[in-house]
């Protein structure tokens, strides 16, 4: 996975600073220096000639790097600076770092608020739902889809079923509106069974059903190349083995397949917790009426509507922050669990 | 080998179960072309599905086309297509070279830097006051700007350059060849790959995007097409597109226009999808190896 790489990178990082710090402390001090200064004062002066060599040889990829490190800091690290507004009493003209600081204020009112239940409770639920239904389908689909002998069959399925990923959710939301409509297709189809017409989007109840069903459609041909690509790398004399060993179809996925591709679904288990806060909500926010809002509503449509359409920027960046951090604990616990646990981790 | 019963009906209901599989996914694609080609009124009194257009029809896709709205719209989102993926690429590639340098003493500082941002950021709010501090707040550029590098893909993108053999680079460097000339003349030409796939992950993410333009934008001259979309679509607002009918007619003819206005939106992924597709999973595989 490529996140892993990006986790890599994180560790390798901390291990380098420190291996480097280890061999400049362990290295032995020039013999006929005159005043030898201390080995803190020494690894410093090192350290400083080695960047300035660095600087010299590499200056021309420095200066391309300029935009890059331009383009993070404005548009990356400049909304993190923005996240002080969490904690003032934030106004547009005194500015951020001019506004009053009021402490934990916002972080107060938005637990003792009303909303604060519903929007843990929805945001919560829906990944529950994703966890259950949605993250094991395209594991299931590559698993079938291995076991399909026809070549073409099997390519003109992937073919298909990859399609809806690229339709614009704007587009799927819009079809789903049509076709669950009160008098919609699926109401239609309904009454030739003698079913009552439901009205499914403005009904509470179906919301959280619509949203994960309508992103098993659309994501799970996508989502299932990944485990593709880890089955194609399994071993296949490890079937020839389980094979003379009388293993049938369904034993040799049980002990061969699904253990080969076990690390790709951990790590795709730990991203999943990482996103566990944060809903679309650009796909929420097409499909939420007033209407369903009691389990429509998630924590980043509250912000969308509370701070773009109200102005109330300071409670909630707080909000958002809030949403960050837990999102940020999540992601590194489920990392350390899973470290413990089975060896298989991102970082 | 000899296959038992067991594994024979289990072939028979995998592949029945790949069928309808097809037949979900597909569909509700046929289903709003043939709609979109009916007479409103014969739609409007059909019951189930359709199997092919009823009394063929095309006032829709007419009513469609004059609309000044989705015509602006489709301008609107080429423009943002092909100038946000000529910047996204632009900067992407100079991102991943950078990164893919070998004994550059910064870099993993670097990396670090960057790698965080993709697992924390600052949230809506506060972006969205950093563009309206900046003054992009309606205009192009908060559309074309912000998003300019994909973390992910800069990283997918740095993995294929230094799959480029490094004599090439320094033979060039023997003749001369300046960082940016490698770049251009050398790592983009062999990463061909890499870049189609870039392209098209990002020209798919501008023609589908609509939640920046949501925020960001509020002259209606300057809305991309998923926008105007969005409110043909979920906000219901087709009237502007009728001028000239009953009221009976109008509810009748609202549904179709909604179907061609869906065709006329994805027509241009449906058409290039088969031809592309093969670029999008190779993308995602070579996002897959590990380093």
């Amino acid at each position: 996975m490529l996140i892993c790489e990006a986790g890599d990178s994180l560790s390798r990082f901390f291990h380098t600073t420190r291996k480097v710090g280890k061999r400049m402390a362990a290295s032995p001090r020039a013999p006929h220096a005159p005043q030898p200064d201390s080995p803190a004062k020494q690894r410093k002066l090192e350290r400083r000639s080695l960047i300035k060599k660095d600087l010299k040889r590499n200056k021309f990829i420095y200066l391309l790097a300029l935009p890059i490190i331009a383009y993070y800091g404005i548009f990356h690290y400049g909304p993190m600076y923005g996240l002080l507004m969490a904690f003032k009493d934030f106004s547009i003209a005194d500015g951020i770092w001019g506004s009053r600081w009021i402490g934990f204020d916002h972080f107060e009112n938005f637990f003792n608020s009303y909303y604060f239940g519903r929007l843990i409770r929805n945001t919560i639920l829906i990944n529950i739902y994703e966890l259950l239904f949605a993250f094991p389908a395209p594991i299931l689909l590559a698993l079938l889809l291995n076991e399909i002998r026809g070549r073409i069959f099997k390519r003109t399925v992937q073919t298909i079923s990859y399609l809806p990923h690229f339709i614009s959710i704007v587009v799927v939301v819009g079809m789903m509106f049509d076709f669950l409509a009160r008098d919609g297709l699926i109401n239609q189809l309904l009454g030739f069974f003698g079913i009552d017409s439901i009205p499914f989007m403005s009904e509470p109840g179906w919301f959280r059903t619509l949203f994960v069903g309508s992103g098993i459609w659309q994501g799970l041909g996508w989502g299932s190349i990944i485990y593709l690509a880890a089955i194609a790398t399994i071993d296949p004399t490890l079937y020839e083995a389980a094979k003379m060993d009388g293993a049938g179809r369904f034993k040799q996925v049980l002990h061969i397949t699904i253990p080969g591709i076990m690390p790709t679904i951990v790590i795709m288990f730990i991203l999943n917790m990482g996103s566990m806060m944060s809903v679309g909500s650009e796909k929420v926010l097409l499909m939420y009426s007033p209407l369903t809002y009691e389990t429509a509503d998630v924590i980043s449509t509250f912000v969308y509507r509370r701070g773009v359409l109200d102005s109330d920027y300071g409670f909630t960046t707080a909000v958002g922050l809030f949403n960050s951090i837990v999102s940020f604990i999540l992601l590194v616990a489920s990392n350390t669990i899973s470290k413990r646990v089975s060896e298989h981790k991102l970082w | 080998m000899k296959t038992t019963i067991g594994e024979k009906c289990f072939v028979a209901v995998n592949t029945l179960f790949m069928l309808l599989l097809c037949f979900v996914t597909l569909y509700p694609f046929i289903y709003v072309f043939f709609a979109s080609l009916s007479n409103p009124a014969a739609l409007a009194s059909h019951r189930g599905l359709l199997l092919l257009p009823l009394d063929l029809n095309m006032n829709a896709y007419k009513a469609v086309f004059d609309n000044p709205m989705i015509t602006t719209g489709y301008r609107n989102t080429i423009f943002y297509v092909v100038c946000g993926t000529a910047i996204n690429l632009l900067l992407t590639a100079l991102g991943a070279y950078v990164l893919s340098r070998r004994n550059l003493y910064f870099k993993n500082m670097l990396m670090l830097l960057i790698v965080i941002t993709m697992f924390f950021g600052g949230g809506l709010i506060p972006t969205y006051l950093l563009i309206n501090k900046l003054g992009m707040l309606n205009s192009v550029w908060a559309l074309l700007i912000p998003g300019a590098i994909s973390t992910f893909n800069m990283i997918i993108m740095r993995t294929g350059f230094q799959a480029v053999p490094i004599s090439l680079e320094e033979s060039a460097r023997m003749d001369g060849a300046n960082d940016l000339v490698i770049l251009f003349r050398i790592i983009i030409p062999l990463s061909m790959p890499v870049i189609a796939v870039m392209i098209l992950w990002y020209a798919v993410g501008h023609w589908n995007s609509y939640f920046s333009a949501l925020i960001y934008l509020r002259d209606r001259e300057l809305f991309p097409l998923q926008l105007v979309l969005r409110e043909i679509l979920i906000t219901n607002s087709t009237d502007s597109m009728m001028t000239d009918a009953g009221a009976q007619d109008r509810i009748a003819i609202a549904e179709t226009i909604k179907y061609a206005t869906i065709i006329v939106s994805t027509l241009p992924i449906l058409l290039l999808y088969p031809f592309l597709q093969k670029y999008f999973v190779k993308g995602v595989l070579i996002g897959a190896i590990k380093e």
